[in-house]
């Protein structure tokens, strides 16, 4: 019920804009719908004129011809007001979060004692506020001391909080977010208004929208198409004069007539709808909930042909899994998964619970009491690179192979040949060996295993149709890297990256001819970041990563990147097919028009008027009626984009040809022949 | 009707196999390389640098090139109005001919600067050996070769990166003349004199008319250099007033099937220097297809229309429309003649344009009016074929969903206006030209005909003005003050604004960056690609003419069928 009333609310408001629009610097903007407009002001104006007696055609006629002129263009303006109305109701949410916070101003991390408070518009670059539970984030910024968790659901809308910490890739907040729990120090790294959330605002408002590269090129051809139906409809003037001249019948066309042709002629389709596309393009990537910095990025993104996916999260599911424990000779296996498990228990890391599940269905080994077994658990630090248990004489430890075998020799343990072949041999399967030690003997291997999510291998072939190569980003060794690579079935990979080695990658095939897009959200994916030609930081990354990406996703969702390639490509698709529509619809209205226009100058042109219209008056009626509700019929399609699935290019072209090219041939043909029926039977013309 | 068309097949194979080997010579000559002839012209060229110092040494960006092309079309300008105002106090006057009025020297000038050679006078009375030789024929060969220097230095914005660079006008001029147009026209020239083409310094010849004795003059000429490279200039501009249909131009069957050869074999063959250029000859491949498919169907257009919308007569040995046909060429060669020559922005006539049938007078002007793209000129009808690929290639590209890319160049706001000036400037100014003749209280005087077929003479005219071509429909009074300016303005324009457009369009692509080829990439060779590209070329011309068609060669059609 909410949902329709604010549709209801949406239609009457898009309405009134549509009234507003007809302001005639608003139209200058639109240079084929300008057209159109000066004919409506035109032909109302010899409507009148019709009264003093300075007569251009029928008065009813020149009436009629004027009022469908307007309507052409209440519908053009119609279209752009109902994409910009959805933006609108968007942005009105977001407005709502960004309202003026006292915020608490402090001097440095050591006096929060000390506030002054401010209004959040007044803070300046570089000023540190304090926040507690409760109170809201007064403007983007840096954690620089302590950990919170954090609503940020006023700009993601995922409600779930979010934990936001100084130091490391968790540090960035957005204004108009709220403390949900304990307290921040934050600096401030945006003033007033161009904050996220302005940012945000302007992007789905369209206040922002500079017109992209693509659709300044579709205006030049359409201003260009104007310009030739512009001369040659004015020239007709003279030329039927000439010619009635020259074959003694018929006399010049009328100013009325040779206006409606033009606005026939004007590829006034794709030119009242052109910007809708753009809008609704925009809108439907923030629907995504991905926002762009720029309409530019959205169509790099359709050109994208090489994507960067890191292997976490986009190709295979966060965690690894413990799929099997291997013993090395001389151990039994249930020795090795007891030693694993009870190393484990106390691991919360996801790789460790998954070693205790595995124990339990092999071995059905459960829980244990640590006080009896007196032990001490040894968490995992990046210095030593292990974890483990210590319990009464005994310690185990388990961690990557290398570590291990350093941790033996050192302690003088023996360190099995056999080891490094079962290490060598899960790594070659694409999986991590991870090495149990008991008291300096090796035990042997737990394999955890990378499960590579369901269905992107199909997703990557569609690309790969689509002519666009994935590549794996993965801090795993090559060998790792192959065999997942493999199993996924991605076109390349990049084992052991470096901040240095991504970059280096990315120029490497810009320097190609590639575009390239990637997702980052650490504070050292920005320099890569910053190079590709789609960059997509992920908002819980860092305000560095942020400001280096052109498109930021909301949902920090890893595989977002193949959504946003898609809306990409389906916002110049649609701009095309309507195109392609508005340009093969003019034989039509030709043939519609043609015949009845020379008609009093050679009667016998009269065997072109193929559909058989009924009068000259209903012809040229139909076919500007044609061209007015044309418009309306297709706004769906502009807000909607047009239907899109990987194929290669040779494939969409020609599916796409066949439906806008062939479709716009035939479908007026059909269209104004109904039209003039309807006008002959209520009795116009 | 066999006949014609075991004739005109037997034409398009010849054409295309003399082409294409052509192709591989021009590619050839055109990027520098040594060639056979280099043994002899080498020394000549070196020669023709030294004298033209450090400016046939620089690289040029678009501006430079631009600037020189000017400069060299305005000197030439110059010299013809020179010679035609002057040829009166020269010597190579056996006729002695007088200068010239202003107005024709400016519309003469510019006619043969801007490769269009369109006629306002008759050669053989108006002008004398010397002005046709030193003015005219200079310029056939220069105004062709200027067309074919702008076309590599557009196709060297395609294959370099990163780079302002088109080369350098005056070598691509020199290479272009020297290597290609002057050894083919010697040829041809030599192979028309054969045939009786005339070639003469002498002034006309008295003589006696068989029938009635009435003493007559019959002008000769240095007729047979001048058609060899009128032909393969696409310039069109005759020697003697009756152009091509003029025994002394075109005496025998076997000339006449040179000299059209002549007509078409440079742009057919510089379609192939293209492919090899840039480097991948199914790009080639597809612009010749397409021209070849417009040029059949028009050929099967004007041939059928010719044969059978005339009246038929039972025991006759030629049937058709025969009227303003020279009989040694009949209905095939006439009619395949008129769509070479429109389809070539050449202009020659070997029959009367007026009076072929509606439709068969329409197809040869429609040619025209798509923007003598289909072959077309030397060199600029590939440049204007290029820009119609652009656009397609744009269109296709939204429609698959990646910015548009050609050659592994994309194609951006600045291409594309670049593009649009290319394409939209003809017809703009064909529409204009004629509507400011309809304009002029005098001008139906100055038409031939009257009714739909006045209305077509009208049109032609001015399709062939605003298209560089040159050809006309008999029967305007051409020689006026105000059409000359007129005339000349348009063909100024028409030959100019495109050319400077392609050069900036050349430099422009030149500073791009390659885009690497995937299967995303827009195939600009497959059958779907080629089949749009007719398709808009066609409904490009279509909407832009098909009012106007109305008003002429369609109302003529309806009228007489």
């Amino acid at each position: 019920m909410k949902e329709t009333e604010s549709r209801k609310a949406m239609m009457v408001d898009a309405l009134k804009q549509s009234l507003v629009k007809c302001a005639p610097l608003i139209q200058l903007k639109n240079p084929v719908m300008f057209v159109v407009y000066l004919g409506a002001i035109l032909t109302t104006v010899l409507y009148f004129l019709s009264f003093m007696g300075i007569k251009d055609q029928s008065a009813g006629f020149t009436l009629a011809i004027a009022l469908i002129l307007w309507v052409t263009i209440l519908f053009a303006n119609f279209a752009e007001a109902i994409a910009e109305g959805r933006g609108r109701a968007q942005a009105d949410s977001l407005k709502s979060a960004r309202k003026e916070v006292i915020a608490k101003k402090v001097k440095s991390i050591k006096a929060l004692d000390q506030v002054t408070e401010v209004i959040s518009s007044d803070l300046k670059k570089g000023d540190l506020v304090y926040v507690v539970a409760g109170e809201q984030i007064p403007m983007d910024g840096d954690v620089v001391d302590g950990a919170a968790s954090v609503d940020e659901s006023a700009i993601t809308g995922e409600s779930a909080p979010v934990i936001r910490e100084s130091g490391g890739d968790r540090s960035a907040v957005t204004g108009g977010t709220t403390v949900v729990s304990d307290a921040l120090v934050i600096q401030v790294t945006a003033e007033s208004g161009e904050s996220f959330l302005d940012k945000m605002i302007a992007m789905v408002e369209g206040s922002a929208r500079k017109k992209t590269p693509n659709e300044i090129s579709l205006q030049i051809l359409l201003i260009t198409l104007t310009l030739i139906f512009l001369v040659v409809s004015a020239t007709l003037l003279p030329f039927t004069r000439y010619s009635s001249a020259l074959s003694g019948s018929g006399s010049a066309l009328s100013l009325t007539v040779i206006i409606a042709l033009l606005v026939c002629l004007a590829p006034t389709t794709i030119g009242a709808l052109l910007s809708s596309i753009g809008i609704a393009g925009m809108s439907r990537l923030n629907k995504a909930n991905v926002l762009a910095m720029s309409g530019r990025a959205i169509e790099a993104a359709g050109d994208v042909d090489i994507l960067m996916l890191d292997k976490t999260g986009t190709i295979t599911l966060g965690n690894r899994k413990a799929s099997e424990f291997l013993p090395v000779a001389g151990v039994e296996e249930f020795e090795l998964a007891d030693a694993a498990q009870l190393s484990s228990l106390a691991d919360e890391t996801a790789e460790g619970r998954s070693i205790v599940v595995l124990a339990k269905e092999r071995f059905d080994i459960r829980g244990r009491d640590f006080k009896a077994l007196q032990a001490t658990f040894i968490d995992f630090s990046a210095k030593t690179r292990m974890s483990g248990i210590d319990y009464q004489e005994h310690e185990i430890r388990k961690g990557a192979a290398d570590t291990v075998k350093k941790f033996v020799m050192e302690a003088g343990g023996t360190y099995p040949a056999e080891c490094d072949e079962i290490v060598a041999k899960v790594a070659g399967l694409g999986g991590t060996p991870l090495v149990v030690v008991k008291n300096k003997t090796v035990l042997g291997v737990v394999y955890l295993k990378d499960i590579v999510k369901n269905g992107v291998k199909e997703r990557f072939e569609d690309m790969r149709a689509m002519g666009i190569k994935t590549i794996m980003i993965t801090g795993d060794n090559p060998m790792t890297a192959a065999a997942i690579a493999a199993e996924a079935g991605v076109d390349d990979f990049l084992a052991e990256a470096t901040p240095e080695a991504k970059l280096q990658l990315i120029r490497q095939y810009q320097e190609e001819g590639h575009l390239v897009a990637m997702t980052g959200d650490g504070t050292n994916d920005a320099p890569a970041l910053a190079q590709a030609d789609v960059a997509v930081a992920m908002n819980t990354g860092t305000q560095a990563a942020k400001e280096a990406g052109n498109m930021i996703d909301l949902d920090s969702s890893p595989t977002k990147l193949i959504d946003i390639v898609r809306i990409g490509k389906q916002l110049l698709m649609t701009r095309g097919a309507l195109t392609t529509f508005s340009i093969a619809n003019d034989v039509a209205k030709y043939f519609a028009i043609i015949p009845v226009l020379f008609y009093a100058i050679y009667p016998q042109l009269d065997a072109l008027n193929l559909m058989g219209l009924n009068s000259p008056t209903s012809a040229i009626l139909s076919a500007i009626i044609y061209n007015a509700l044309i418009i309306v019929a297709l706004i769906p399609l502009s807000l909607k984009g047009v239907s899109y699935k990987e194929m290669p290019a040779s494939q969409i072209l020609r599916h796409n040809l066949l439906v806008y090219g062939l479709g716009g041939l035939v479908a007026p043909f059909i269209a104004i022949k109904l039209i003039d029926v309807v006008l002959t039977v209520i009795g116009v013309g | 009707m066999s006949a014609i068309l075991i004739n005109q097949l037997l034409f398009l194979v010849v054409l295309i196999g003399l082409g294409i080997p052509l192709g591989f010579y021009t590619y050839q000559v055109m990027s520098g390389k040594h060639v056979w002839t280099s043994a002899f012209l080498a020394p000549l060229e070196k020669m023709i640098y030294r004298l033209l110092g450090k400016q046939a040494k620089v690289e040029m960006n678009a501006k430079k090139y631009t600037f020189s092309v000017l400069a060299f079309s305005f000197l030439s300008f110059i010299a013809v109005m020179f010679f035609m105002l002057l040829q009166g106090y020269f010597p190579g006057n056996p006729n002695g001919a007088e200068g010239t009025s202003l107005s024709l020297a400016f519309n003469t000038a510019i006619s043969f600067v801007t490769n269009t050679n369109w006629q306002a006078y008759a050669g053989e009375t108006t002008l004398s050996p010397l002005t046709q030789m030193l003015a005219l024929t200079v310029q056939n060969f220069v105004s062709a070769g200027v067309g074919i220097a702008v076309l590599f230095a557009l196709l060297r914005g395609f294959i370099s990166k990163n780079s302002r660079n088109l080369g350098n006008f005056w070598q691509d001029l020199t290479r272009a003349v020297l290597y290609v147009l002057l050894p083919l026209s010697l040829v041809i020239a030599l192979i028309l004199v054969s045939q009786g083409v005339v070639q003469s310094f002498g002034g006309a010849v008295e003589t006696y008319l068989l029938e009635t004795g009435e003493k007559v003059l019959v002008p000769l000429g240095t007729a047979a250099s001048q058609i060899a490279i009128k032909q393969l200039g696409t310039n069109g501009g005759g020697y003697f007033g009756a152009n091509s249909a003029f025994p002394f131009e075109n005496p025998t069957v076997f000339s006449n099937f040179v000299e059209n050869i002549a007509i078409l074999i440079i742009p057919v063959a510089l379609i192939v220097s293209f492919g090899l250029f840039v480097k991948e000859m199914k790009q080639g491949r597809t612009i010749l297809i397409v021209s070849f498919i417009l040029l059949v169907l028009a050929l099967i257009g004007v041939t059928m229309s010719e044969y059978y919308m005339a009246p038929h007569f039972t025991d006759v040995l030629a049937n058709g429309n025969l009227e303003g046909k020279e009989v040694r060429f009949g209905i095939g060669w006439s009619s395949l003649w008129a769509v070479s020559t429109t389809a070539a922005s050449n202009g020659s006539v070997n029959a009367m344009m007026d009076s072929f049938t509606p439709l068969g007078g329409m197809i040869p002007m429609f040619l025209m009016q798509l923007g003598e793209i289909v072959f077309g000129g030397a060199g600029s009808g590939l440049y204007g074929m290029i820009a119609f690929v652009l656009l397609t290639v744009f269109i296709a590209g939204l429609l698959v969903g990646r910015t548009p890319e050609y050659l592994g160049k994309k194609i951006e706001p600045f291409d594309m206006k670049m593009v649009c000036l290319v394409i939209l400037t003809p017809p703009i100014l064909t529409l204009v030209g004629s509507m400011i003749f309809t304009l002029h209280p005098d001008s139906a005087a100055w038409l031939g005909n009257s009714g739909a077929h006045g209305f077509s003479e009208m049109l032609y005219n001015f399709s062939s003005l605003a298209n560089n071509n040159g050809s006309a429909f008999a029967g305007m009074e051409t020689n006026t003050t105000f059409l000359n300016v007129l005339g000349g303005c348009i063909m100024l324009l028409v030959r100019f604004i495109p050319m400077t457009a392609i050069l900036f369009l050349g430099e422009n692509l030149g500073k791009k960056k390659m885009v690497a080829v995937s299967e995303g990439t827009l195939s600009t060779t497959n059958g779907t690609f080629t089949f749009m590209l007719l398709g808009v070329i066609l409904l490009i011309g279509a909407l832009s003419f098909l009012p106007v068609m109305g008003l002429g060669p369609i109302a003529d059609f309806f009228i007489h069928s």
